[in-house]
């Protein structure tokens, strides 16, 4: 019965196309067995809505009168500091970066009300950007000093390019120490007070498709409410990472760079987002979608939050001194359920990814399909899977 | 004249469990009703009360816990969610005291019972989108 990527565009064309969600999936094959669900579905959407720090945007601002060289000169937008070693008006907006004289955790714990990711959801809002530079001329490009308001529908480009996104599981953390600490987990209150997780569970994209046989580079995607693509692996990109018999990773595994036109991105999507104590970032809505090709993938996106596990990890300790103890494992379905246990103690959980908004990011998704409008890819390059023997590996510091 | 008000007092770590309250009442002649508390020896506390008693006592008791290093913020203060700007995270719930956010369990959206809510403003910092917003 196995079907062609092409074959399920030719059903998502004519309007004929059976998209589920990665959740409504998991009934459906219930009910109508695996094989019948495979026939009939052509496509499952996932969804998933974190802050991701791995994530910027380029920016191509057009030439002034006279020109200026921004390479290698020191921009600001809002006052955030951007990236210029580029060509001459090319700029890099980290999602992380924030403003000069912000205190940072000088009064700990610091705020981080505003960074990079901010800047980004105010350009997608159709806010004009406040654009400081300072450059040291040249022949070419003498101009010293610009201050210009820029607005995104105006610029050459601005593209989103996410280095590492939508991480396939994660850390559960805790703080077993005796004071309050703050974390790019949230805020971890004292002795295991609470346990903050990060995952879409069942929705989230790669947990749908363990092993990468679906998505690769090249994959078009849902991105920050408009269309992207699978640029890369992400970094850090872990396919070794230990796995439970249904192959889905128990830790930290795959991650995926992405990339898209942040032009036709929509607000709401992409959210600046500050973590107290910690810093600034974004939060990004990814939908990826998973064409049956056959029974075994299929059978893949059935996984449900019972059957994915995560590392409960002390972030007081264990995590800053990159100690590789784990507290246990926990399923999703009892994240979910409010309370895990941990050395005996009842811990309430709390998510920092979204599970309402990354519903709403596979059923829209799902919605794109069924009316035609998206069409699937065939990936043109294969993320690098457990054959490629990648893994993760810390930094051997050596002296200078 | 009398008073009577609600508000909430931080403790920092090295005062928590020091019997700070109770001296209220046999020094200052007090009363209280403890609306919430979360306070264990060795760690930051949070004590959400209602205070009453003659003015004078009432500000000399409010000296006397500030000299004391607690920090005390008066509950005519009112927390709002910008609905627009909440995610449905999560990260809310396990820091509200009061349990002022819940699930909903079918879709996992986060509601918020504004009526739970003592203003204590724990989670107007740790909502990453800052999606609840202190009004003075
Ligand atoms: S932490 Fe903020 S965004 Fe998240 S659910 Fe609570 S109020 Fe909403
Ligand atoms: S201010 Fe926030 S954390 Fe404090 S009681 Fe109200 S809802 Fe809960």
């Amino acid at each position: 019965m196995a079907k062609t990527i092409a074959e399920i565009n030719e059903k998502i064309r004519k309007g004929k196309a059976v998209v589920v969600t990665a959740e409504e999936v998991i009934d459906i094959a219930k009910e109508k067995g695996v094989k019948r669900a495979a026939e009939e579905i052509d496509v499952v959407t996932t969804g998933t809505f974190s802050p991701m720090c791995g994530s910027g945007a380029f920016l191509n601002i057009g030439h002034s009168k006279p020109r200026i060289k921004l390479g290698g000169g020191k921009v600001y937008l809002n006052d955030i500091p951007v990236y210029t070693g580029m060509a001459a008006v090319d700029i890099f907006l980290g999602a992380t970066a924030l403003p000069d004289d912000d205190p940072r955790n000088k009064f700990y714990p610091g705020e981080f009300n505003y960074g990079g990711g901010h800047v980004i959801e105010e350009l997608i809002a159709g806010k004009d950007i406040r654009l400081t530079a300072a450059a040291y001329g040249t022949d070419c490009y003498p101009r010293k000093k610009l201050e210009t308001l820029i607005n995104i529908k105006d610029i050459n480009e601005a593209i989103l390019f996410n280095i590492r996104n939508a991480y396939q599981n994660y850390n559960v953390a805790v703080n077993l120490s005796d004071k309050v600490i703050y974390t790019y987990m949230g805020v971890l209150k004292s002795n295991l007070g609470n346990a903050n997780y990060c995952s879409a569970g069942q929705l989230s994209p790669l947990l749908n498709d363990p092993y990468y046989k679906t998505i690769g580079v090249g994959t078009k995607i849902f991105l920050g409410g408009g269309i992207g693509y699978v640029a890369w692996h992400g970094t850090q990109h872990n396919p070794t990472a230990l796995r439970g018999d249904n192959g889905v990773p128990r830790r930290g595994a795959g991650t995926l760079a992405v990339i898209g036109d942040l032009k036709q991105m929509k607000m709401g999507w992409l959210v600046g987002t500050s973590m107290l104590g910690y810093g600034a970032t974004l939060t990004v809505g990814i939908g990826v979608p998973i064409p049956i090709l056959s029974e075994e993938i299929l059978r893949y996106t059935l996984v449900t939050d019972a059957d994915i596990l995560a590392p409960v990890v002390d972030y007081s300790e264990a995590y800053p001194q990159m100690k590789p103890d784990i507290l246990g494992e926990v399923s999703y379905a009892e994240l979910k359920s409010g309370h895990i246990k941990v050395q005996g103690k009842d811990v309430p959980t709390a998510s920092l990814s979204s599970y309402p908004k990354a519903v709403e990011i596979a059923n829209i998704l799902k919605k794109w399909i069924e009316r035609g409008e998206f069409l699937l890819t065939e990936p043109v390059a294969p993320l690098p899977g457990i054959e490629s023997g990648i893994t993760f590996k810390p930094l051997k510091e050596r002296p200078i | 004249m009398n008073v009577s008000r609600r508000i909430v007092l931080h403790f920092p770590p090295n005062i928590t469990g020091q019997p700070v309250v109770y001296r209220l009442v046999k020094d200052f002649g007090l009363t209280f009703n403890i609306l919430k508390a979360s306070v264990s020896p060795g760690q930051e506390g949070l004590l959400v009360m209602e205070l009453s008693g003659e003015q004078k006592n009432y500000d000399k008791g409010i000296k006397y816990l500030t000299e004391a290093g607690v920090e005390i913020q008066s509950l005519s203060q009112d927390v709002v969610r910008d609905e627009s700007q909440c995610t449905h995270c999560g990260a809310c719930i396990t820091i509200c005291p009061t349990e002022a956010f819940s699930l909903e369990p079918k879709t996992r959206k986060v509601l918020f019972d504004h009526n739970k809510c003592v203003v204590c403003g724990l989670c107007v910092k740790a909502c990453p989108p800052r999606a609840m917003i202190l009004y003075f």
